[in-house]
This record gives C-alpha cells, sequence and structure tokens, in this order.
C-alpha cells in the first residue's frame, strides 16, 4: 500500500542489505564448496587437484567423524535436556510471589552474559581442577577422592559448562512466555475445579509449548557450533572424547592444514545445521503471518 | 484556489478493485463529506487525491494542474488522519512547524505562524508539551493546526473524530465547521458516521463498494435519495422500508417510509400493530412498532408519548412522504 | 488464615528463588572474589570466602603483563564498530520492509534468517584464506567486516519488529508535511524509534563482544579482543588464579552491567520476535 514511488525507494534501500548478504553467504559458501572437492593442502600450495568425492569418504570415514557426530549430538541433546527442564523450573519459580524478584532474575540471567572465554577458563581452572578447584576442595571436605573433571568426564564437564551458560536464556525465554499467559485463563481453569498440577499440565504446557520450541530450535543452531569452551578446556580430548564436529574442521583445516577435508567437513556441518534450521525457519515463518 | 477534479480515476490493489472509474468535481471552498460503510473506498479515495497512493487509470487535477504523478508533498493539500499521526517525539510547537521547516521557512516567520495558529485553535498554553501530555480533543486540535500553518489549497480529514468521545465529537465537529467558515478552503472530510455529514457537508458523496451512489447536498440527499442505499444510508433513524402485497400496491419492489413520516394513533390508520420496545428521548419517542403484514416498523412521535408494550396502536404515512423503489433499487418517481 | 498461608508461600517462594539464583551467579561471584586475592589466598585450602585480605594487585598486574587495556580497547572498537556499520545498512532495510512491503518481503526477511544459521565452520576455511591473502587476518577491521556481517540478519529483524510498532500513519503524515524520504527517516522515523534502536544496539553490542569463533581464528595478537586475550590464559594451568579472575572480571562487567539493562529486548532479539 504505497505509490511506486516510495515502492522504489524501498528496493533501494533494502539492497545494500540484501547484496552483503547475498555475497557473505554465496561467495565463501560456493568456495567451501568448491575446496572440499579439491586435493589441497596449505602445507603444498599449487598442488591442488579435483579428487571428486574423495575428501568426503575421507571425512566420513575416518573415525573421528563417528566420535565427533556423536558428541556433537551428545552436546546439543544434554544441554538442551539441562536447560529445557531447568529452564521451565526455573521459570515457574520465579514467576511466583516473591521478595527481590528483580534481583533474583538478575542473579539467574547473568551467565548468559559471560563470554564463553571466560566461563570455559572459570570452570576449568577454578571449580573442576583436581587440586586446586573448589569441587576438589568439597570432594576432600567429605572425604572422598577429587575427580578430575577434564579427564575422565571431558565431554560431560563441557556439557555442564555450556548448560550453565545457556540456562538463563531459556529461562528468560520461557519465563517472558509464562507471564504473557492470561491469568484470567488459570482462574477461569481454578473454577472450573481443575487442580495445581492440572493447570500446568492442561493450561501451562500447552501455553510454553511455543516458546520451548522456539528455545530448543535455537539452542542448537548455536550449539551445533561449540567452539571456544572446548578449544580453551579439553583442545577435543583425550583423544577425540570431546571434539565435535565444528572442533574437528577447525582441526583438520586450520591446525592440520587440509583444506580440502576441512572442507568436506564444513558443508557436513551445513547440512546438519539445515536440517534443524528447516523447522526454526518454519516456526518464525507461521509467526510472520500472525 | 481549491478546486479539485477526478477524471476517471480507479484503483486496484493487483487483482481486486477497490474503485471502477469515477468522475467527481469538487468546487473552490466546498465542504465536501465522502461518506459510506467502512470498506466502501472512501478513504482510498482521499488517498488518492491526497497522493498517498497512485490511481491505477485516471487524472486528478487540482486548480486545473494535473497532480497525478505528482509527490504527496508537491500537491499542496494538508491532511488530518484518524490517529492525528503527531510526531511523538517532538513538542506541540515542533509538530505544528515541521511541515513548514520541512519547506524551508525561515525560523523567524515559522514561530510567527505556528503562534498565530495556537492562538486559533486555543493551544498557546501546551505548545511547548509533547502530544503524549494532550488529551484527545487537544491533539486534534493540534493535528489541524499543522494543516493549517501551511495555508494549503485544500484540507483532507480521514475521519477525525473517530477517536474522540461522544460529547466532544459533537464540540470539535463545531470547530471543524467554524473553521471552514473562517478558512472559506476547500475541505474534504471522510467519514462513516451520516450524521458528521448530514451537520457539515455543503456537499455528501455517498459511497459504496468504490461506486459513487449520489452526490447531493445534505437536504437533497434527505429528501430525495437517488436509490435505496442512499435512503436507507441517509436519516436517523433508518428509513423503513416494506416489501410485498403494500408495496406492489404502489407498482413497486419496495417502499420507504422515514420514522418521522409516520403518524400513530390509538383508534384508527392505514396499517394496524402492536407496540414492541419504545425509546424514550425525552425530545423523542421511537416505537418499535410489529404491523399486521407490513413487519416491523421505527415510529418517531414527538416528545413524550406514553404508550406501553403491547398496546394496539394505528400508523398512518404521510402520503407523500412515501418513497418507492423499484426491483434495481432505483428510486421511482 | 487463608492470608497467613498465602505469606508464608511467599517466604519459601523467596528463600528457593534466592537460593537457585546465587547458586546460579555463584560461579561469577566466585571469580570476582577470587580476583582480589592474592595468589596463595586463591588457592588455599579450605577455600576463603570473605576472610582475605583484600587487594588490586591483581588487576595493576594484569594490565602490566599483558597490555589489557588494548584487548579492551580491540573488543570496544570491533563490537561497537560492527554494531554502528551493522544498523547504517539495517535501518534503511528494515524501514522498507515495515512500511513498503512488497510481495517478496516476508521471503527476503527468513532468508536473511537463514543466514544466519550457517555454521561458521562451512565457511571458515575461505574466510581465513580471503583474510591472509587481503591482509585482513589479525586486523579489527577484519572482525569488524565478519562481525557486522554475522549480526546483519539479527539487527535487520529486532529494528524490523521494532519499526511494525510504528504506525504507518505518522509516516504518511510526514510525507504529506513535505518530508522527503530522508528528512522521513532522519527526522520522524529514527527519533520515534530510539528505543528500538537502543536495545538493538544493546544487544548486538553483547552478541559481537562475546563472539567468540571468529576473533579466535582470525587474530593472533594485535587485534586480539578480550575473549582471545582470556584465552591465552588457558596455558598457565592452576597457578594465576587471581590474575585470571582479575582479568576475567574486567572482560564480564561492562557487558553484565549493559545486559542486565536489556533484558527484556533480549528475548525479542534472540528468538527473531517469535517471543514477545
Amino acid at each position: 500500500m504505497a505509490t511506486d514511488h516510495s515502492r522504489l525507494a524501498g528496493r533501494f534501500m533494502i539492497s545494500p542489505a540484501v547484496l552483503l548478504l547475498l555475497g557473505w553467504m554465496i561467495v565463501p559458501l560456493s568456495m567451501t564448496i568448491y575446496f572440499s572437492f579439491l586435493n589441497y593442502n596449505l602445507l603444498s600450495p599449487g598442488m591442488e587437484e579435483f579428487i571428486g568425492l574423495t575428501n568426503y569418504e575421507f571425512f566420513l570415514t575416518d573415525p573421528a567423524f563417528f566420535d565427533a557426530l556423536g558428541n556433537t549430538l551428545l552436546l546439543v541433546g544434554g544441554v538442551l535436556v539441562i536447560t529445557i527442564i531447568g529452564g521451565v523450573g526455573l521459570a515457574l519459580l520465579l514467576d511466583q510471589p516473591m521478595w527481590g524478584q528483580g534481583i533474583v532474575r538478575i542473579l539467574v540471567i547473568a551467565p548468559f552474559f559471560v563470554m564463553p572465554t571466560v566461563s570455559a577458563l572459570v570452570w576449568k581452572n577454578m571449580f573442576m581442577n583436581p587440586v586446586n578447584g573448589l569441587f576438589a576442595h568439597a570432594a576432600k571436605f567429605m572425604g572422598l577422592e577429587p575427580f578430575d573433571f577434564l579427564a575422565h568426564a571431558p565431554l560431560f564437564s563441557i556439557i555442564l559448562i555450556v548448560a550453565w551458560q545457556w540456562l538463563p536464556f531459556a529461562t528468560l525465554i520461557l519465563l517472558t512466555a509464562l507471564q504473557s499467559l492470561d491469568k484470567e485463563q488459570l482462574e477461569a481453569a481454578k473454577m472450573d475445579g481443575a487442580r495445581k498440577f492440572r493447570r500446568f499440565y492442561y493450561i501451562v504446557l500447552p501455553h510454553l509449548a511455543r516458546a520451548i520450541t522456539v528455545v530448543i530450535l535455537i539452542q542448537t543452531i548455536f550449539l551445533l557450533s561449540v567452539f571456544a569452551e572446548i578449544l580453551v578446556t579439553t583442545n577435543g580430548g583425550p583423544g577425540t572424547a570431546s571434539t565435535n564436529i565444528t572442533y574437528l574442521v577447525y582441526l583438520q583445516s586450520l591446525l592440520q592444514f587440509d583444506v580440502g577435508s576441512g572442507s568436506a567437513g564444513g558443508i557436513v556441518a551445513v547440512v546438519l545445521a539445515n536440517i534443524v534450521a528447516f523447522f526454526l525457519m518454519r516456526m518464525i515463518g507461521k509467526n510472520l503471518e500472525a | 484556489m481549491g478546486s479539485i477534479n477526478l477524471e476517471n480515476v480507479s484503483k486496484s490493489f493487483g487483482e481486486t478493485r477497490v474503485i471502477p472509474p469515477l468522475n467527481l468535481d469538487i468546487e473552490e471552498g466546498e465542504f465536501v463529506v465522502f461518506v459510506g460503510p467502512s470498506g466502501c473506498g472512501k478513504s482510498t479515495l482521499l488517498r488518492l487525491i491526497a497522493g498517498l497512493e497512485d490511481v491505477t487509470t485516471g487524472t486528478i487535477h487540482i486548480d486545473g494542474a494535473d497532480v497525478t504523478e505528482v509527490r504527496p508533498a508537491r500537491r499542496g493539500l494538508a491532511m488530518v488522519f484518524q490517529s492525528y499521526a503527531l510526531y511523538p517525539h517532538m513538542s506541540v510547537r515542533k509538530n505544528i512547524a515541521f511541515p513548514l521547516k520541512m519547506a524551508g521557512m525561515d525560523p523567524g516567520e515559522i514561530d510567527q505562524k505556528v503562534d498565530r495558529a495556537a492562538s486559533v485553535l486555543n493551544l498557546t498554553d501546551y505548545l511547548e508539551r509533547r502530544p503524549g501530555q494532550l488529551s484527545g480533543g487537544q491533539r486534534q486540535r493540534v493535528a489541524i493546526g499543522r494543516a493549517i500553518v501551511r495555508s494549503p489549497k485544500a484540507f483532507l480529514f480521514d475521519e477525525p473524530l473517530s477517536n474522540l468521545d461522544a460529547a466532544l465529537r459533537v464540540n470539535m465537529r463545531l470547530e471543524i465547521s467554524e473553521l471552514h467558515k473562517n478558512l472559506k478552503t476547500t475541505m474534504i472530510y471522510v467519514t462513516h458516521d451520516q450524521i458528521e455529514a448530514m451537520t457539515m457537508a455543503d456537499k455528501i458523496v455517498v459511497l459504496q463498494a468504490g461506486v459513487i451512489e449520489q452526490v447531493g447536498s445534505p437536504m437533497e440527499l434527505y429528501r430525495s435519495p437517488a436509490n435505496l442505499f442512499v435512503a436507507g444510508f441517509i436519516g436517523s433513524p433508518k428509513m423503513n422500508f416494506i416489501e410485498g402485497a403494500e408495496a406492489a400496491a404502489r407498482n413497486a419492489k419496495t417502499i420507504g417510509v422515514r420514522p418521522e413520516h409516520l403518524r400513530l394513533s390509538t383508534d384508527s390508520g392505514t396499517w394496524k400493530g402492536t407496540i414492541g420496545v419504545s425509546e424514550h428521548l425525552g425530545s423523542d419517542t421511537f416505537f418499535h412498532v410489529a404491523a399486521e403484514g407490513i413487519g416491523n416498523l421505527t415510529v418517531r412521535a414527538p416528545g413524550e408519548v406514553e404508550l406501553s408494550y403491547g398496546d394496539t396502536v394505528f400508523v398512518t404515512p404521510e402520503p407523500d412522504k412515501v418513497y418507492a423503489f423499484d426491483d434495481k433499487g432505483q428510486v421511482v418517481r | 488464615m487463608a492470608r497467613k498461608s498465602f505469606n508464608m508461600n511467599k517466604v519459601y517462594f523467596t528463600v528457593a528463588a534466592w537460593a537457585v539464583g546465587l547458586l546460579i551467579f555463584f560461579p561469577i561471584l566466585w571469580t570476582i572474589l577470587t580476583s582480589f586475592k592474592t595468589e596463595a589466598e586463591a588457592i588455599a585450602s579450605p577455600p576463603l570466602f570473605l576472610g582475605f585480605d583484600w587487594t588490586l594487585e591483581n588487576y595493576a598486574e594484569v594490565q602490566e603483563r599483558s597490555d589489557y587495556f588494548r584487548h579492551f580497547w580491540n573488543s570496544v572498537v570491533i563490537s561497537l564498530g560492527s554494531t554502528l556499520v551493522g544498523l547504517l545498512i539495517a535501518i534503511p532495510a528494515a524501514w522498507s520492509m515495515a512500511f513498503v512491503p512488497g510481495r517478496r518481503t516476508k521471503d527476503v526477511l527468513m532468508w536473511m534468517l537463514s543466514t544466519k544459521m550457517l555454521p561458521p565452520v562451512g565457511v571458515l576455511v575461505p574466510i581465513y584464506l580471503i583474510f591472509r591473502d587481503t591482509g585482513l587476518l589479525d586486523t579489527r577491521t577484519g572482525l569488524v567486516i565478519v562481525l557486522t556481517l554475522i549480526n546483519l540478519p539479527i539487527i535487520v529483524w529486532m529494528l524490523y519488529t521494532y519499526f511494525k510498532e510504528i504506525p504507518g500513519e505518522i509516516l504518511e503524515a510526514a510525507r504529506m508535511d513535505g518530508a522527503g524520504l530522508w528528512s522521513e527517516i532522519v527526522h520522524v522515523l529514527t527519533p520515534m524509534a530510539v528505543p528500538g534502536i537502543a536495545s538493538t544496539l544493546l544487544l548486538n553490542i553483547i552478541l559481537a563482544w562475546n563472539e567468540a569463533f571468529w576473533t579466535l581464528n582470525l587474530t593472533a595478537a594485535t587485534a586480539a579482543p578480550l575473549t582471545a586475550f582470556i584465552a591465552s590464559y588457558s596455558s598457565p594451568e592452576g597457578l594465576f588464579y587471581a590474575k585470571l579472575s582479575a582479568a576475567s572480571t574486567m572482560a564480564i562487567a561492562p557487558i553484565l552491567v549493559m545486559g542486565w539493562f536489556s533484558q527484556k529486548q533480549l528475548v525479542r532479539g534472540l528468538t527473531f520476535g517469535a517471543v514477545k
């Protein structure tokens, strides 16, 4: 609903953003695809040759890939379970009448603003360190042997760190959704004789379903790309025990300089992310129409 | 200054045609009201004149000059929007000054003009406030102030009173009429409220589904509506429509009588019926009468008339005030 | 009776919520506390909570040894720079989509979003090589470019949802009042959208400040922002707890404060308007 003149202006105004993003998406991505068909190592420049799907074959049959795929799924799944269940619980708790609600909210939300490298280092050294970490102190205090988290349960430790960072996000979004619930609906249910648990099950949970889905999808996008936490704490080890796909690609391309195989891995990561993105986009798109 | 002519103007949004080609001439200094039910295209027509939408076909002339392709700002028109569309981040003074600032007028002159407009509109004490701190009526006046400082060729009003409460609406109606008498500038006013149309207009344009049903002065439309739609739309309460034998007797598909043209009697008359709900306004009383073989009729009785629910009454139409319509809804003379 | 039980509930909820809140916040609190200890106190067993000699020594030393403020400044330049450039590109785009939407506007919005979902490793290699060949590696300019591009979809989206709430009539009024496109955006739209633009700015600075994939992979020493600077503490394990804490506290403090101010907008920005 506007004139041709303003429509033309509209096209003109949107074009820088569109062109830049188009460039950002197409140029490097097509280069990645191209590289993924080459035998290309940064240590032997000028030796590039077309080798078809060999990189993919190499990457996908590498036992490290299966470890990384499994770790990626465990990491994403573990963090999702912790943050969703914890987030719903926390959101319900924070929605109750209490003193100092604003301050508690601020406390809960804080970890989300901590940069990944800081939270990884703080957890690694000050909590999980088997000698000086607080967990070690606590174990000694209770007469137990201190546990070396990052050496013996590296993936679990990383899941814990990442979950701590993302729990506030889930809580904040679920709390926002919870507060948008029409209080009269709950009162009507109360009048209809529904007890607390049933009110939660039949009214609150369905209301939260959308927000939960959004949290799952958005977190998945970010969690597929967890990188700094691994780099800082375990370097993907011991062995491949805490290597995810993102880290594996980094390892192959920037540490082993194998551009071809790294690119193939990058494309595999893109495909995985697209599967998730497909569902997320449908959710958001639906919302756009409403 | 301020004549507007539309020639073969039509508007389609994509495949849907909102306004079929129409012609309309607005004389200089006229107060023209576009009236019709919501969705009849009256606002779209106004926006076409304003230049906020492109016409699909046809041409628009203002003072004889073709402005069809001219940008809104260059058409020399001022518009008052339904939501007032005040700039919330600017003081009242800056709001009113905005069009002058855009026109590149020098600040001293702007201040003068703004002060003059403010005193006309009783806004002098509010010049430094923000729109958010004003009442609905005051906001309305600021919007009008922003329009008059530019001394436009014509004012366009898009349902300007619909966000005000009933009492204020009556006041603002008078103020706008007063303003028109003083400025003598062409005004085009869009409303869905036929009372506003009747009370303010020199000329009413009745629209339905983008089509102009009738153009005329308020009393012309009241006295001789061209068709069923205009007859039913103009006048309050609505004209009674009667179909069937009674209409056929007058060689018509439908006949219509306004409530004020029906006489009530307890002993004799043309149609016999029973009193249903009655609405006592003090100055008038409206009776809903279920007439035998006719249907429900609204009857207006002057002053206080005491009749009770279920009473038997007789209703008689004034003979020369009965309108007859053919099967296409056009009036039969 | 009913009133009393209500109050008791409030007490229980308060205790429970504060307990959980403090537990979640504890790692940050502990880091801040440790930053004021001496290195010996930092690894004392049993750990010291408050009974230690407060000192600012670590902060001074962090600055002295590792040129903290250079990295801090890098973070400021990179996050602020990428945000401002992003806003400059995104404001016209969001204006266009909110006020002159076409048939394909929705598709464009969704497509922009989809670029955000491209995993960074998918383009790591080419970006690294392009940067190496153009001399952008380990420069602030390079990082500003990358962070602008990766956050552009979020900026456009957030602005779009804010602009949608501004009634189009006001912009039409400006058009009637003789404002050209430029005046319309500068004098009317932008001032009205200030709260929305401010929260977009805030959220984006936070995201850029904490971005830890590109900043780690594309910098070495010169342009390293705080994310990369802190990562360099991962090698001398366990020996410098107090200094690590001081550096960490300084790295997160500014953003923590900004984040607390932008809680509400955060939800909207990070869910692309799907939850408000």
